[in-house]
């Protein structure tokens, strides 16, 4: 199948041509950091992880939401999602390959990285963060790659792929869950620490991961003859809708929780994002921003005249992506470390250099999204032609 | 670098040969040595027991044996210029860089009340102890997040209580910079060779790219000296075996009210604070 990849118009080489000028531009720089260490980047002892567990953080959100597009298509027999389910497999192929890549850009040793495989250790979150991850890769590839074969054969799929699938269902749950324990298990991190870390992740996720995929179908019905169909984009908008719901609600459960509790050890973090702490305030405008998105996307989607408008739907899908994107990268990771254990205050922001390698990374995940949807939708283009 | 788990692994064999294997035999030589309550496992602790010692390598016959040290830092001895003089050592004796800016590293350093205690607020303190400088080290907790989340063991902790690092695994991940509640542990964002002010050549240098941390110098202790800190604060800090009931130590934690760094937090922390 992959030989569909091979061939395409000029615009899909101008594509892939772009991305691996991004790719070799991040790899460069990636180098740099290589030789002199993670000094390149604006991390420091306070603020020890960044720009790069943010994007890692919010990625594992995008991998996790395929489950929207499988469970109502292989539990509840919806068919409309049959077409599209596995542009959504394929999505948290690229997603987690991304996920992997920013935990290794952001190694200090990235030599060494099979140490975590050589003295496992099961004590360590981190330990089965990594086996989820790859456990949830290799689903994705196999499930995602066996259907598309048979629906090119125009064969049922194999009976031995079921179970797997279904497996894929509580394993992208889990996913993120994991991901949201390497945080919330830390004693001395107010604002980490926080029993409802997880369902906000999934709730953020299963927003923004079918937000990409809507933004995602819109390109393809653009840019190739296939098209999701209305009736998918709706669903999908529906689904949005509910999460970046549940995302708001949960956000102020916290706040409540630690606003009238007013512990100082954990208001302090949320005053530094949202006020601003002893002068310090870079991250105030973003967090803002982010709410704001939030509110105008569930205002745009709660009304069903809007959502079910194709014209407005990718607006409120943007505002979403900008919402959970802020919240769960920037805000989130920076929030928990500012300020230190000491309560002093170090900011972050990522260095020029730092963006450079997110962006590779990012140029790497979308080729290899773009390569493996060229084969899907080839594949899809074939069958309807007959 | 090669200091720490062969070192280790020394040490964990006396106390493997001394101990009956763990705090029950002990219990049986030196009955009420040990606080019951502090034995008590965490539900952490009973879904992951601490490992027990290896007892392949024959012991340093000079070496100091503790059960589980500790360190008392007697805050009415402490003067700014003692607390400078035992920074100073550490940093000697262990090549501790001195990096400007926010990248730095420090495994012994000056803070103020309310920066290493937090939770103990309170506006009209006695002048003497809210204006003091305290210092800050790694706490050698007893029940140790850093090592709970590091996903290669390359943080973990000995029989005697001390959380070491093997610099040779560390992969760089900072997990344990983000569990430490205490902010004790530095991250080589460079090359730190530059930055050592004047070498020392007995101990290893690092790499960019792993964790440090003040080690309570295990490598001094396996030759029956001091740590560097203790030995030039002028008697302000006191080193010892917290499970030996007749020590220094344990003599002046009876004698004095003590504090620890945010003990709420079950971490254990085994540096004292008499104030
Ligand atoms: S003070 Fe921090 S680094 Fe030291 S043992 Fe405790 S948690 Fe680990
Ligand atoms: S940085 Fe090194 S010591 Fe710290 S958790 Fe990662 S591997 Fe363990
Ligand atoms: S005990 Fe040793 S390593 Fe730790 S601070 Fe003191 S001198 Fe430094």
């Amino acid at each position: 199948m992959l030989e569909k990849a091979l061939s395409g118009s000029k615009l899909y080489w101008t594509w892939l041509i772009c991305l691996l000028v991004v790719i070799g531009a991040g790899f460069g720089a990636y180098l740099v950091q290589y030789n002199k260490g993670l000094m390149i980047t604006g991390m420091s002892r306070d603020v020890s992880w960044g720009f790069y567990i943010a994007q890692f953080t919010f990625l594992v959100g995008v991998a996790a939401s395929a489950v929207m597009l499988v469970l109502p298509y292989y539990l509840h027999h919806y068919k409309t999602f049959g077409r599209i389910t596995i542009l959504g497999e394929f999505l948290a192929i690229a997603s987690v390959i991304m996920c992997i890549l920013f935990i290794t850009v952001d190694l200090g040793k990235p030599t060494r990285i099979l140490n975590v495989m050589l003295h496992p250790t099961p004590n360590s979150i981190l330990f089965w963060d990594m086996i989820v991850l790859n456990g949830y890769l290799i689903i994705n590839l196999v499930a995602g790659w066996v259907t598309l074969e048979a629906e090119r054969k125009q064969l049922p799929p194999p009976g031995w792929i079921k179970p797997i699938i279904y497996l894929s269902i509580p394993w992208a749950v889990s996913i993120h869950t994991v991901t949201a324990f390497l945080y919330a298990g830390l004693p001395g991190r107010g604002y980490w620490l926080t029993a409802i870390m997880a369902p906000r992740f999934l709730a953020s996720a299963f927003a923004a991961g079918p937000a990409v995929l809507i933004l995602l179908g819109y390109l393809v019905k653009k840019l190739t003859r296939f098209d999701p169909g209305k009736e998918a984009f709706e669903t999908l908008a529906k689904i949005v809708c509910y999460a970046i719901i549940l995302h708001i609600f949960f956000f102020f459960l916290e706040v409540f929780t630690v606003g009238y509790s007013d512990i100082p050890s954990h208001t302090a973090h949320l005053k530094y994002l949202y006020f601003g702490l002893h002068g310090h305030n870079m991250l105030v405008p973003w967090v803002w921003v982010a709410l704001g998105c939030g509110f105008t996307a569930i205002i745009l989607l709660v009304n069903p005249r809007t959502r079910k408008n194709l014209k407005i739907l990718p607006y409120a899908c943007v505002l979403v992506f900008i919402c959970t994107w802020i919240d769960k990268g920037m805000g989130m990771i920076a929030g928990g470390f500012v300020p230190n254990p000491l309560h002093e205050v170090t900011e972050y922001a990522p260095t020029g250099l730092e963006l450079m390698i997110t962006f590779g990374v990012y140029a790497t995940g979308i080729l290899v999204l773009t390569i493996l949807y060229k084969v899907a939708l080839g594949v899809k283009a074939e069958e309807e032609a007959l | 670098m090669g200091v720490d788990r062969r070192q280790f692994l020394k040490l964990a064999g006396i106390s493997a040969a001394f101990g009956l294997g763990g705090s029950v035999g002990f219990q049986l030589l030196r009955p009420g040595a040990l606080d019951a309550a502090e034995r008590m496992p965490t539900p952490y602790q009973m879904v992951f027991p601490k490992s027990q010692g290896n007892s392949e390598v024959m012991p340093n016959p000079k070496a100091l044996k503790g059960r589980r040290w500790g360190m008392v830092i007697d805050m009415r001895k402490l003067t700014v210029e003692k607390a400078r003089a035992a920074i100073q050592a550490c940093n000697y004796y262990h090549n501790v860089p001195t990096i400007p800016g926010k990248q730095n590293i420090k495994w012994i350093w000056l803070t103020g009340y309310t920066n290493a205690f937090p939770e103990v607020e309170n506006p009209f303190a006695d002048p003497a102890i809210k204006n003091a400088r305290f210092i800050a080290m790694c706490n050698h907790c007893d029940n140790p997040p850093c090592v709970r989340v590091c996903p290669t063991k390359a943080t973990f902790q000995r029989e005697d209580g001390i959380v070491m690092m093997d610099m040779h695994r560390c992969i760089g991940c900072r997990f344990c910079m983000a569990g430490c509640p205490y902010g004790s542990r530095s991250f080589n964002f460079r090359d730190p060779r530059p930055f050592i002010k004047k070498e020392y050549p007995k101990y290893p240098t690092r790499t960019k790219g792993v964790v440090e941390k003040c080690t309570f110098c295990s490598e001094r202790l396996a030759v029956g000296k001091l740590p560097a800190c203790a030995e030039a604060s002028g008697g302000a800090m006191v080193f010892g075996d917290v499970d030996d009931a007749g020590s220094e130590l344990r003599q002046l934690l009876r004698s004095r009210y003590s504090i620890r760094r945010k003990p709420n937090l079950g971490t254990h922390p085994q540096v004292y604070y008499l104030v």
